[in-house]
């Protein structure tokens, strides 16, 4: 695919654009969470960067200080730092990182030691009267400390374009997500994920923007025309739990080579990403605006949340929209928020959705690649018998 | 119609030949599966045709199904072991709702539909604990084989056993060894707590009150199965050759095809 193949060649310059954006007097500004809001990074002329660690190579390192059994993604972030391998870490002049799970924030306390952090105390509660205000608070301490880091204004103009980028790159990036809903899928799970990851590094959106819309349009005339890998009966399969990145994606590529449609990602970089929009014109002033981004950040449904309704119902909402026929509920090893609410999910799926279900609890090895797909050929047989 | 199912388990190749017409078994072979699986797949054919006192020309079809699977899925078609375990168990006890296979190498406990059709199922592969890995290691460890294991577990008192791994369980039963403790109570107790762990994988799935099929290596252990009806609260009944139900079920399947 044409415009596919285009958006990962612009995307092969991510750090070099990082590197010469920075010459240019920007300043990046790494993150390691949804809930950290780039809008306020941009409006302080910043580059927001994703940190996640998706890769299993820097583990071991991070294993001589973090305990074996914590889970992956926390593990690799980690030593991405201790090793200096991750271009985007080097690059980062400030790291925003939030409280989510006790793993994650216990791990930033022996980050912070090393490198520049502001870390915000998300609430994990989502009542607007309970955690939101808790939540504004901590969005206008984040714009007063990049003002001062940076030492600039975040004016409200600058946060209303700040917003108004995002929610049209969030536009472009659904755009692009949505065309998965033809049956069959235009495009393979293992492309979609690439796409999707490679767009949490654009340093220069706008253009980025136009080459998602370009790309989205490629695949819905595909759609249009049932141009596809797959065929009317290949198994569709919704993705939700933890998130997932290139280095870490084993289970999508096993689905993909035991015959199985990935359609949708209910994952932090897929459809948890795009999901809310700020408006930016109705909020009076800046004030009001930092409060509309704090409202739409708190309703990311995670499972650090306690209660996290949310997740129901997009799940509800995307196995409809995506016409799904089974959900694969994927969780890392040692992550207890995800892993705790399998069971939850599990039940909703099955009893509510009426879909075959099933969970995976790995970590970023290679190891247990056999035994994975055992349970995923079962499960896509029980999917193709209720087909 | 004579079929044949095939199952290359990661230490036994099993495989059944089945007359579909009278559904009667022609054959019911197993050889260890060595480390070249491509070879066990042609050696347990040969085998179970002759043994079935046919030649290979008289099958119809063919199903493989098991660990070694790949060697064989350009020639024929591949179901998961799962799938297979319950058509076996379902063909045996067709008033079946669940299936417990404890093997070698990992446990299953697999939710039956209607005809056999799998409707959910969980998995033990990565704790050497809950398979019967585990009771292999004991029972060397005491200096029996499976059979006297089972029969020495029968007269004892079961002593709990507390270890979650089977690493240190074995340091575990050496120690109660030690003591003096009756080598007939640690037996009850080991199979005491493999049943438990397996009835733990089985409570997630809400297993329905019917019939519980019990397979693999153990089957054949009356203290296991009947510590597992008192942990799952429902009749566990062993399957007749209990290492042949995924390689039963596999030539079900290939009379369907
Ligand atoms: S899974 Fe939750 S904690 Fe992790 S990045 Fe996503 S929103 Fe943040
Ligand atoms: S996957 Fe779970 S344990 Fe890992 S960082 Fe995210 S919330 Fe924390």
């Amino acid at each position: 695919m044409e415009s596919i193949d285009k958006l990962n060649a612009f995307f092969e310059y991510n750090p070099v654009r990082v590197q010469d954006a920075k010459k240019a007097g920007k300043k990046v500004v790494g993150t390691y969470c949804l809930y950290s809001p780039y809008e306020i990074a941009i409006a302080a002329g910043g580059i927001p960067v994703s940190l996640c660690g998706t890769r299993n190579d820097s583990i071991p390192a991070a294993e001589s200080e973090l305990p074996r059994t914590l889970c992956p993604l926390i593990k690799s972030s980690y030593g991405f730092l201790l090793n200096d391998s991750c271009p985007y870490l080097a690059a980062s002049d400030i790291i925003i990182a939030d409280t989510t799970c006790d793993g994650k924030k216990k791990m930033f306390e022996l980050m912070a030691q090393k490198v520049g952090m502001i870390i915000l105390q998300l609430p994990h509660n989502q009542n607007p009267e309970v955690g939101l205000p808790y939540w504004t608070n901590q969005f206008e301490i984040l714009a007063d400390r990049l003002e001062e880091e940076f030492d600039t204004v975040i004016s409200e103009e600058k946060l209303r374009d700040a917003i108004t980028l995002m929610n049209d790159e969030r536009v472009a990036l659904k755009r692009l997500m949505d065309t998965t809903m033809y049956i069959p899928s235009p495009l393979k799970g293992t492309q979609l994920l690439e796409v999707v990851f490679k767009s949490g590094f654009l340093p220069d959106k706008k253009t980025g923007i136009s080459l998602l819309h370009e790309a989205a349009e490629e695949l819905e005339n595909l759609g249009k025309q049932g141009v596809s890998p797959y065929s009317q009966d290949t198994p569709r399969i919704l993705l939700t739990g933890v998130p997932v990145g290139l280095g870490c994606h084993k289970v999508i590529t096993l689905l993909e080579e035991c015959g199985a449609s990935l359609v949708c990602l209910d994952t932090c970089g897929g459809y948890k990403k795009t999901a809310l929009m700020v408006d930016p014109g109705s909020p009076p002033d800046k004030k009001a605006l930092l409060a509309a981004l704090a409202e739409r950040y708190l309703s990311i449904p995670c499972s650090v949340m306690s209660p996290n309704p949310n997740r129901y119902s997009t799940l509800a909402r995307l196995v409809k929209e995506f016409s799904a026929d089974g959900v694969l509920d994927l969780t890392w090893q040692g992550c207890h928020t995800y892993n705790v609410e399998a069971f939850s999910i599990k039940k909703y799926v099955q009893d509510q959705l009426s879909l075959p279900y099933l969970q995976l609890e790995t970590d970023y090895s290679e190891g247990d690649t056999e035994q994975l797909r055992v349970r995923i050929e079962a499960f896509l047989e029980i999917v193709k018998a209720g087909k | 119609m004579i079929v044949m199912g095939i199952d290359i388990g990661s230490v036994a190749a099993k495989a059944v030949v089945l007359d579909a017409s009278g559904n009667t078994v022609l054959s019911r072979v197993m050889i260890p599966t060595g480390w070249d699986h491509r070879r066990a797949l042609t050696d347990i054919t040969d085998l179970a045709t002759s043994t079935a006192g046919i030649s290979s020309g008289d099958i119809h079809t063919r199903v493989l199904t098991g660990y070694g699977r790949v060697a064989g899925k350009d020639d024929m078609p591949v179901v998961s072991e799962i799938a297979c375990h319950a058509k076996g168990a379902h063909f045996l006890f067709p008033e079946a709702g669940s299936v417990i296979d404890i093997g070698g190498q990992d446990s299953k406990a697999i939710c039956l539909g209607p005809d056999g059709a799998v409707t959910d199922f969980a998995m033990n592969d990565k704790c050497a604990a809950g398979t019967g890995r585990f009771v292999s290691m004991v029972a060397t460890l005491l200096g029996h084989n499976l059979d006297a294991f089972a029969k020495l577990a029968e007269k004892g008192n079961p002593l709990p056993i507390n270890s979650m791994c089977a690493v240190f369980a074995e340091s575990e039963i050496v120690g109660l060894l030690a003591k003096g403790h009756d080598p007939a109570d640690i037996a009850a107790g080991v199979c005491h707590s493999i049943a438990s762990r397996t009835a733990g994988l089985a409570s997630r799935l809400g297993f329905k009150a019917q019939l519980c099929v019990f397979s693999g290596g153990l089957a054949g252990n009356p203290v296991i199965s009947t510590s597992l009806e008192t942990h799952l609260s429902k009749p566990v009944i062993p399957a007749p050759f209990p290492q042949f139900v995924g390689a039963l079920g596999a030539a079900i399947l290939a009379s369907q095809q």
